[in-house]
């Protein structure tokens, strides 16, 4: 395993990159980073849509996040793949292909993670913005949204643990990330498929589990807070991290 | 897009329409198989983590974690490339014999979900106050009947929310099988999609059957947590 490791933490870590595109872990980090960056202001977007004032606007967002989130999200990428370059007209590659198929599949979870979060708030908080004199989108911006995103950061880390893990399909397209790198170097290999695939593992669950790990810190650093500090506001349901493969 | 005819006779009729229903049949079966394994395996784990005893504990802790922190796409290639490799010949043979793909990715499948319902299970658990267990006890039920009348009927109901999102979950991830070659669903609309070019007509009707599939899921558990909800009071 060792000596796998010794001839091919170059591929591994980020592909074949100055030669050939980046991939490897950097890849899959960078792809991950980017898809959560991007889709988190989509995510505000729509969660806000979800609990608007207008039926109009909570039904198509509703329309947008139960559709989502009922679909796999091997669908989502064959979309943005196959079906895609014929809408515009030529083919696009398979990195932007799959920041922007986890872009659409986040944006519809982290909405949910938005909305539940605040939905959690007291409803005496927006009253009270709206009778200070402040207006819907004010007591939004300056009082609701900071207090439920604070609370939510938890759920929204563990969320990114779940990004970091559906990055790993892009395999599936042949994107270079980690799990193509790994799966290169075994069929070069021939005869390791254990050791190769247990470095591949191990590897996420190093990153993965060490997310987690301060996801859960942040989670009970935020319990503590709203024990000690009366001025933090105390969500009314508590947020469980619900984590998916 | 332009010049571009929707015609959907191309997959929803001869040979395609037959690939297309044998696809729908593999993730039928896929599903139903890693869903019972995995509730059984998650109910087994949830004694081993209660059983008090250290070793067993620390395992299941390490099975749950392991589990969720890699990708369920590793955990695929992990069963089907690593796996074979560590077993004796005899069970390789026999492995190859009988569609080693669809047993492998089923096997995948409900270890990774095993280790989500046991979190699942156990959360449901840990919110029955002991009180309650010590009042039944008290009452002259036994170890079993006090499980079997007080502490799980309450603790299923708990569970259930965050058991049927796993649910669907699992039914959504079966598509993952078709990167080691099970012929599911997502696997043959890719194979059509191949033969015919029709990219959109055999992805719409892909995606409206896992879209159809995901609502019953959802629409049956919202029915039952009402049920479950309604028995409470």
């Amino acid at each position: 395993m060792l000596q796998i490791l010794r001839d091919n933490w170059v591929l591994f870590l980020i592909g074949q990159y100055p030669a050939g595109p980046l991939g490897g872990l950097s890849a899959t980090v960078l792809i991950a980073v980017l898809g959560l960056g991007l889709s988190f202001p989509c995510a505000l977007l729509l969660g806000l849509g979800r609990i608007s004032p207008f039926r109009s606007i909570r039904a198509v967002t509703a329309i947008i996040v139960h559709t989502v989130r009922g679909t796999p999200f091997l669908m989502v990428i064959f979309w943005s793949y196959f079906a895609l370059p014929i809408i515009i007209g030529h083919p696009i590659a398979g990195f932007p292909t799959l920041v922007g198929a986890l872009v659409i599949y986040e944006s519809a979870y982290l909405a949910e993670i938005v909305r539940s979060g605040i939905e959690a708030l007291p409803k005496g908080q927006i009253e009270a913005a709206r009778s200070l004199g402040l207006n819907y989108r004010q007591a939004m911006m300056s009082v609701v949204l900071p207090q439920a995103l604070y609370n939510s950061l938890p759920t929204m880390m563990s969320q990114f643990v779940s990004l970091i893990k559906e990055t790993s399909l892009g395999y599936v397209i042949s994107v270079n990330e980690f799990t193509f790198a790994a799966a290169q170097v075994n069929s070069r290999l021939l005869t390791k498929p254990v050791q190769v695939f247990s470095i591949l593992a191990l590897t996420y669950f190093l990153l993965c589990f060490a997310l987690t790990q301060s996801a859960r810190a942040v989670e009970r650093h935020i319990a503590r807070r709203r024990r000690e500090d009366p001025a933090v506001i105390r969500p009314l349901e508590s947020f469980v991290v619900e984590p998916a493969p | 897009m332009m010049g571009y005819s929707l015609d959907f006779t191309a997959v929803l009729a001869g040979e395609h329409l037959k690939w297309l229903l044998s696809g729908i049949q593999v993730t039928a079966e896929l599903f139903a198989g890693a869903w019972a394994l995995a509730l059984l395996l998650a109910v087994v784990l949830i004694v081993l983590r209660n059983t008090g005893l250290r070793p067993a504990h620390w395992f299941v802790t390490t099975y749950v974690e392991v589990h969720q922190n890699v990708p369920l796409l590793v955990q695929v290639l992990f069963w089907y490339f690593a796996v074979p490799e560590l077993l004796p010949a005899p069970a390789q043979i026999w492995l190859n014999e009988h569609n080693s793909e669809f047993i492998l990715a089923l096997l995948a499948l409900s270890f990774c979900i095993a280790a989500y319902m046991s979190e699942a299970l156990r959360s449901g658990l840990r919110a029955i106050p002991p009180m309650q267990y010590e009042a039944s006890r008290a009452l002259g039920f036994g170890y079993l009947s006090t499980m079997r009348y007080v502490i799980l009927p309450q603790a299923a109901r708990l569970s259930l929310p965050p058991l049927i999102n796993y649910t669907l979950l699992l039914f959504k991830n079966t598509s993952i099988a078709m990167a080691i070659g099970v012929h599911e669903l997502t696997y043959q609309s890719r194979q059509i999609e191949n033969d015919t070019f029709r990219t959109f007509e055999v992805f719409a009707v892909a995606t409206a059957i896992y879209l159809l599939s995901s609502f019953a899921i959802m629409a049956l558990g919202a029915l039952y947590e009402r049920r479950a909800g309604l028995q409470a009071r």
